[in-house]
């Protein structure tokens, strides 16, 4: 198991030099510079700002230089942030969308699980149709449509709940934001999970639970373990994204995570912040994606013959 | 496995129902997702026909008209004629001397210490609320003037946006570009993937992983990174959303197509294909496409909502559809930015994409049933 893990790890260090490699040269055949103000600079300034940042170097050099400081773990100086490096940015920002990131995740596969195997238990009644309903509305309503509704309802309306604002991560200001990121994964879990179930409480191996008599709940827990595969396999990505931020979520509740980083990045031309979203995020993919592998063997033991 | 009486030696030969006409049955059987294939062509000719039938031009802005409610009710309302027709007389410089009401039209005497410039009564029809004005009567040397005006029938099902245009006519110009747009891309990503996909389950071997492996890299390139970079290349608009979606969801239709080739590849009926001598490209064709056709369709159908989403993203960021082009994701936008004054602005366009996309989705899962073999007819 670790020496798969360290194959995977291993595996992905070319994946990553390439998203690092096509991202770099993109972004730089772009046209336009970080220092372009609406007022340009004089000649003489503009140059200075470039030696400063090494940006008056041959491209490739900049790149062999960028990877090596990559190497050591530093992603630059922020162009629009002045004074900041993009380590400083990431420090700010990434525990504020990381804290949401993750309350969104678990709440969504507590939520997620609890409903898909409530429905595949009840199948066809009642219940499996309120969750379905539920799930492709949850699925179907963006959150730039959720957000500012609960702002109003939650936030204006009944004045329950802040509208925004990030105030120091107290728990009233996470509640919204949290439920937000979270109701699409729900839904896509509870989704997956009825699925998953339904096929799996079909199989042989549970009718013999049931005729051995084997109360509901065990059978349940029987069942839920054949059905997280396919959720687990999903789940790397929607972490990776949960955990990097959303820039809807952040932008409508105003908060200072890294979501929008990226956005303002680029249309700034803030090329290390931009690498340093694009790297961040590919690591953080590249990560759960082997989180959610070594979790999977752990669930399905016959995942551990192919390793 | 359908049922099959056992054909006695003299009976007729069984009727074969093929898997089209089963999936067929076995669709309409299905009530929500029939319901859903419904509401779909519903909203998609309403939003091809509608913006002729409501009777506004989606640009047309009404002035005066400013953010009024969703209603039946025929604008301007009764109790705003007269507040209205003062403030246009005050903009003509004009004393109104007598004014009555019948029929859905305004007599008015208009008097004025000068002459009064007859040209100044356009501003009359201008305002959107009345009809072109008649004159009745001049008098006192055209110092006074008896006029009759038509009010206006003018009707907004969904109100009016901040600028004074008909939601309605908008919401639905906008879902011809949504729809456009979850259409081709969809078409785009499915043509591209299917064939990537295919070609590399085909293959196998070391072209396989190597065509796996750029999957893979381009799963983990962040998306919103894609689009930026086509956004400044480009001009930012239709084409680019267009491309961005597509070039980023091609990759789930590989995968699916792949899994279902490298099952497909060892069948007996491709072997004897092989074995016939048909080129790789003819067995792509003849064989392994036509069969990975249901989680195709079904995977398409799935795809459509996804994409209509990421284009109402990317609007809702500005990096969509850019102005006088609209679609629903730039409306949301306006909408939410008006929530307070507005809050229909952003309930209509709302509205219409999460039905578009619930009919998109119970649509996908209702395939995916009627296309299961597993399952009885």
């Amino acid at each position: 198991m670790i020496g798969y893990a360290l194959r995977r790890l291993l595996q992905a260090i070319p994946t990553l030099f390439v998203v690092v490699t096509l991202s770099f040269f993109l972004i730089r055949l772009a046209p336009g510079g970080p220092f372009d103000l609406e007022r340009p600079l004089p000649p003489a300034a503009m140059e200075n700002l470039k030696r400063l940042y090494g940006l008056d170097q041959p491209l490739i050099v900049q790149y062999g230089r960028y990877l090596l400081s990559l190497a050591k773990g530093d992603l630059g100086p922020s162009f629009s942030f002045r004074d900041l490096t993009v380590n400083d940015l990431f420090a700010r920002g990434l525990p504020v969308s990381a804290t949401l990131g993750s309350l969104a995740l678990g709440l969504a596969l507590l939520l997620g699980l609890g409903l898909g195997t409530l429905a595949a238990f009840r199948r066809g009644k009642m219940t499996d149709r309120l969750v379905g309903i539920g799930a492709s509305l949850g699925l179907a309503v963006p959150t730039f449509v959720t957000a500012p509704l609960l702002q109003i309802v939650f936030g204006l309306g009944l004045a329950w709940l802040p509208v925004g604002d990030w105030d120091g991560g107290s728990p009233t200001h996470l509640v919204l934001p949290v439920i937000t990121l979270a109701l699409p994964q729900i839904a896509a879990i509870a989704r997956l999970t009825r699925s998953a179930l339904n096929e799996v409480l079909a199989q042989p191996h549970i009718r013999t639970l049931r005729a051995m008599g084997l109360p509901p709940w065990r059978v349940a827990l029987q069942a839920l373990r054949g059905a997280l595969l396919p959720v687990l396999s999903t789940l790397g990505p929607v972490a990776a994204a949960l955990l990097t931020g959303s820039v809807i979520v952040e932008t409508i509740f105003g908060l200072p995570g890294i979501g929008r980083y990226f956005v303002d990045g680029a249309l700034n031309r803030d090329y290390t912040l931009v690498m340093g979203t694009v790297v961040l995020v590919a690591v953080m993919v590249v990560a759960f994606n082997l989180i959610a592998d070594l979790l999977a063997a752990v669930v399905d033991p016959r995942l551990r013959l192919g390793a | 496995m359908f049922h099959v009486e056992h054909p006695g030696p003299m009976s007729a030969p069984a009727r074969a129902t093929s898997l089209a006409a089963l999936a067929r049955r076995r669709l309409v059987r299905n009530r929500p997702a029939f319901a859903a294939l419904v509401m779909l062509v519903a909203v998609a000719l309403a939003c091809l026909i509608g913006p002729l039938l409501t009777g506004h031009t989606p640009e047309r802005i009404y002035p005066d008209l400013v953010r009024t409610a969703p209603g039946l009710a025929a604008h301007p309302r009764p109790e705003t004629v007269r507040p209205a027709i003062d403030r246009l007389a005050f903009r003509m410089r004009l004393a109104v001397a007598d004014f009555s009401e019948r029929d859905g039209t305004v007599r008015l005497t208009l008097t004025s210490d000068k002459r009064i410039d007859e040209r100044s009564l356009s501003y009359l029809p201008r305002s959107d609320l009345f009809g072109p004005p008649t004159i009745l009567e001049r008098a006192e040397d055209g110092r006074r003037l008896v006029v009759e005006v038509r009010i206006q029938q003018l009707h907004f099902l969904l109100g009016t946006d901040v600028l004074g245009r008909d939601l309605l006519t908008r919401c639905l110009v906008a879902g011809r570009i949504s729809l456009l747009i979850g259409l081709t891309a969809t078409l785009v990503a499915l043509l591209v993937g299917v064939t990537y996909g295919a070609v590399s389950g085909m293959l196998g071997g070391a072209v396989d992983a190597l065509m796996m492996r750029v999957v893979d890299i381009l799963y983990a390139l962040p998306f919103v990174f894609f689009v930026i970079v086509l956004l400044v290349f480009f001009r930012a608009g239709l084409w680019l959303v267009l491309v961005a979606v597509a070039a980023v969801e091609w990759l789930d239709m590989a995968r699916i197509v792949r899994t279902q080739t490298l099952s497909l590849k060892s069948r007996d009926f491709v072997r004897a294909a092989q074995a016939l001598g048909l080129t790789t490209p003819a067995i792509l064709s003849r064989h392994i496409v036509p069969n990975t056709l249901g989680p195709i369709v079904v995977a398409a159908t799935l795809l459509v909502p996804r994409v209509i989403l990421l284009e109402s993203f990317l609007s809702f960021l500005g990096l969509g559809v850019q102005e006088p082009a609209t679609s629903w994701g730039v409306l949301i936008a306006e909408g939410s930015r008006a929530l307070e004054s507005a809050p229909w602005m952003l309930a209509a366009p709302a509205g219409f994409l999460v039905v578009s996309l619930v009919s998109l989705n119970l649509l996908g899962d209702g395939l995916a049933d009627a296309l299961d073999p597993r399952l009885d007819g």
